[in-house]
């Protein structure tokens, strides 16, 4: 065997493997969208290439007066963009501080943030829950929002704080010699330096909301409060197979729009990931 | 004033009472900003605090009036209060002392516009800290304590608030785990599920990933970029949507898994739902499916950082892909991402959706109180939600705290290793 054909052999070879990987990376996406089709509601007798094309569950999910779909978006949009928005104003100001200033439990509270950062939210849920009971946030948007922006504190802290501290401390040490203040220096200087890592923290936490599904669970309780994943995880769940068409168009549209952002966006997102961790 | 030796020993003593040293010092305005402050404070939570810790310590008196649960909580807020209180309560004393002691060597204390200048300067960070410190205890911190003391009580079905008053029972919840035959048995098999699934499920994942990154990386392919692209589709789906989809690919009867491809090619249809040999295989083939793009990309990254020169002198010494393989890519993408790859065992350890929606852990286990496919932390949303074991829900919470806990302390030596200044 020729040194050229063993490596077209090996080239040959790696596309199969990264063939087969695709393949099966596509197959249950599109029998999704397939199914979406089809006009019957259930699993059974639906299949992935729809014998006639249908967009009645599309078409059921926005216009019929029994589906809260859109509620179910709006709610979700709400709850997005104030914990994008919030998480963002309070990592910013904390990961300010534990980058510039040197204050009591500083340390501590690096270590005790890297700690919380790795406690999933659902080890506290009955906690939570009696919590919000208490002072009566219970199945509302804002007790949701609420337990988003605090647990998205430590994480997050983490990555803006590295991200500061890439910033030389000589730009602003000579803005406070030329007389700027402490707010001064964080709005001229580090907020719009750091405008990279900022959009990546909002973009998580505008996401999160659509991809959770535990939380909303078990906050929310009647369904013209749920979020889309939460409203869709009950098509199914319900009763299981039979609304499976509808539900397959909801995710749909759930999966499109986010795959788009992100897919957009990816390089940013990873650069954001592997920045709190490889370069801590 | 510069002639007046102060004791800063006194200084401190007497700000046993806050304020009052402030004002041996002579700094009447902050003495008496400190004393209302802390006059304020005890009239403020006096009640609160007084009833929170009789709360925590006898969990209520009277069934149906009290509630063990409210009163636990109002105990542990009562507990963070008075730890800020004392955090306050020191730097009271402190500054009593070091003001003192200025005076004793006859530095002149600040006027009063610039003790408050000085005052900003130095609580800037702490205004900055604050609302979101605030948030964090509630949300975050709270909970988790209030997790830890329920470990320590016997709140169950059978004995909830308010119907009954709970009761501190020591270690009783661990001791049962370990000795009760029901609980022995089904710890036993999730807990050994659980380090399985971690370990293959993320192996595979990971390795997956290396694989498809060294070959998309090879010189010799094309379409780089659509390839990376289709890749990557999986992280970019909703994971709890691909997890149902599965989860309906999967079923036994009508699944297309089974109904489009097994049974025409072979014959027969693998109880993938309701056997817990094949559920395991299902959800760690899922899980791969979904957690390798993640892993792929920052391998991506790695591997096209790593300079040509190294290949080149390899190729010149005659090695053989794989030598290079073993001695140059392997080692340089495990030391690189390290940090991410424990924490990518430390989700799956954690990884509650996939088990969740793909059947809710099942099948059912004859013998044991969680299904087959149960993680410690789906057992916990169980034990909650189902069954209301909350005493045994928290104590295996607690379990897992202290092993996520061991993967923290791994991450953070590798992430502090990389920085010298905190």
């Amino acid at each position: 065997m020729t040194r050229k054909t063993k490596s077209n052999l090996q080239v040959i070879g790696m596309y199969a493997f990264i063939g087969a990987v695709i393949v099966a990376i596509l197959y249950p996406l599109l029998w999704t969208i397939g199914l979406s089709l089809n006009p019957g509601t259930s699993l059974y007798g639906s299949s992935m290439i729809p014998d006639n094309f249908s967009f009645v569950h599309y078409k059921w999910l926005f216009f019929d007066p029994a589906s809260d779909y859109l509620l179910w978006y709006k709610n979700t949009l709400i709850v997005a963009t104030i914990t994008s928005f919030s998480a963002v104003v309070f990592v910013s100001l904390i990961a300010y501080a534990f980058s510039r200033y040197h204050f009591i439990g500083k340390k501590n509270g690096i270590y005790t943030f890297l700690l919380l950062q790795t406690f999933p939210v659902l080890m506290a849920m009955v906690a939570l829950y009696i919590l919000l009971n208490m002072v009566n946030l219970l199945d509302t948007l804002t007790g949701l929002i609420l337990i988003y922006i605090g647990g998205a504190i430590p994480m997050n802290v983490f990555l803006v704080k590295g991200y500061f501290d890439t910033i030389p401390k000589e730009l602003d040490e000579s803005a406070k010699i030329d007389g700027a203040g402490h707010l001064r220096i964080f709005f001229t200087i580090m907020l719009p330096l750091a405008k990279p890592i900022l959009a990546v923290v909002a973009l998580f936490n505008f996401m999160t909301p659509f991809m959770d599904f535990i939380l909303p669970s078990i906050i929310l309780r009647s369904p013209e409060n749920y979020t889309l994943a939460l409203g869709l995880f009950n098509f199914i769940n319900e009763q299981f197979g039979n609304n499976f068409t509808r539900f397959a168009a909801g995710a749909v549209l759930i999966a499109i729009p986010i795959a788009a952002v992100f897919l957009f966006l990816q390089r940013y997102l990873i650069s954001g990931l592997t920045s709190g961790a490889t370069k801590g | 004033m510069i002639h007046q030796r102060k004791n800063p020993k006194v200084a401190a003593l007497l700000s046993v009472i806050p304020g009052f040293g402030q004002m041996y010092n002579r700094r009447f305005l902050k003495g008496t900003i400190f004393f209302l402050l802390f006059i304020s404070f005890i009239t403020l939570f006096y009640q609160f605090l007084n009833i929170g810790y009789w709360g925590l310590f006898t969990l209520g008196e009277i069934p149906k009036l009290d509630d063990s649960r409210v009163l636990l909580a109002q105990g542990i807020i009562s507990l963070i209060i008075t730890t800020i209180a004392l955090t306050f309560y020191i730097l009271n004393l402190k500054d009593a002392f070091k003001d003192a002691q200025k005076l004793q060597k006859g530095i002149i204390l600040n006027s009063l516009k610039g003790s408050f200048k000085d005052g900003w300067d130095k609580g800037f960070p702490y205004i900055l800290v604050g609302p979101g410190l605030f948030l964090l205890i509630f949300v975050v911190v709270f909970p988790l304590l209030f997790m830890v003391f329920l470990a320590f009580t016997d709140y169950n079905l059978y004995n909830s608030p308010p119907r009954n008053l709970l009761n501190w029972v020591g270690f009783d919840n661990f001791t049962s785990l370990a000795t009760v035959p029901i609980w022995r048995s089904t710890f036993a098999s999730v807990f050994s599920w659980t380090i399985i699934w971690t370990l293959v499920a993320t192996t595979l994942q990971i390795a997956l990933a290396l694989i498809l990154a060294i070959f998309v990386n090879d010189s010799r392919i094309k379409f780089k970029k659509l390839l990376r692209t289709l890749l990557i589709l999986p992280w970019a789906v909703p994971g709890f949507v691909t997890i149902l989809i599965f989860a309906a690919l999967f079923n036994n009867d009508f699944g297309a898994i089974n109904r489009d491809i097994l049974i025409p090619l072979f014959d027969q249809a693998l109880p993938w739902m309701t056997d817990p040999f094949w559920a395991k295989v299902a959800i760690i083939g899922i899980q791969v499916w979904l957690g390798f793009p993640f892993v792929f990309a920052i391998f991506t990254g790695i591997l096209q950082s790593i300079s040509s020169d190294m290949y080149e002198a390899a190729d010149m010494d005659g090695a053989t892909s794989w030598q290079k393989f073993k001695k140059i890519t392997f080692p340089h993408v495990m030391f690189a991402t390290a940090p991410i790859l424990i924490m990518q065992y430390a989700g799956n350890f954690n990884n509650f959706n996939i088990i969740y929606l793909f059947n809710q852990g099942g099948p059912a286990v004859r013998g044991q109180n969680a299904g087959g496919t149960d993680i410690l932390i789906s057992w916990v949303y169980n034990l909650t939600f189902e069954t209301q074991n909350y005493n045994m829900a928290a104590a295996i919470s607690i379990i897992i705290g202290l092993i996520i806990a061991t993967f923290a302390f791994f991450q953070f030596r590798r992430t502090s290793s990389f920085k010298g200044e905190m």
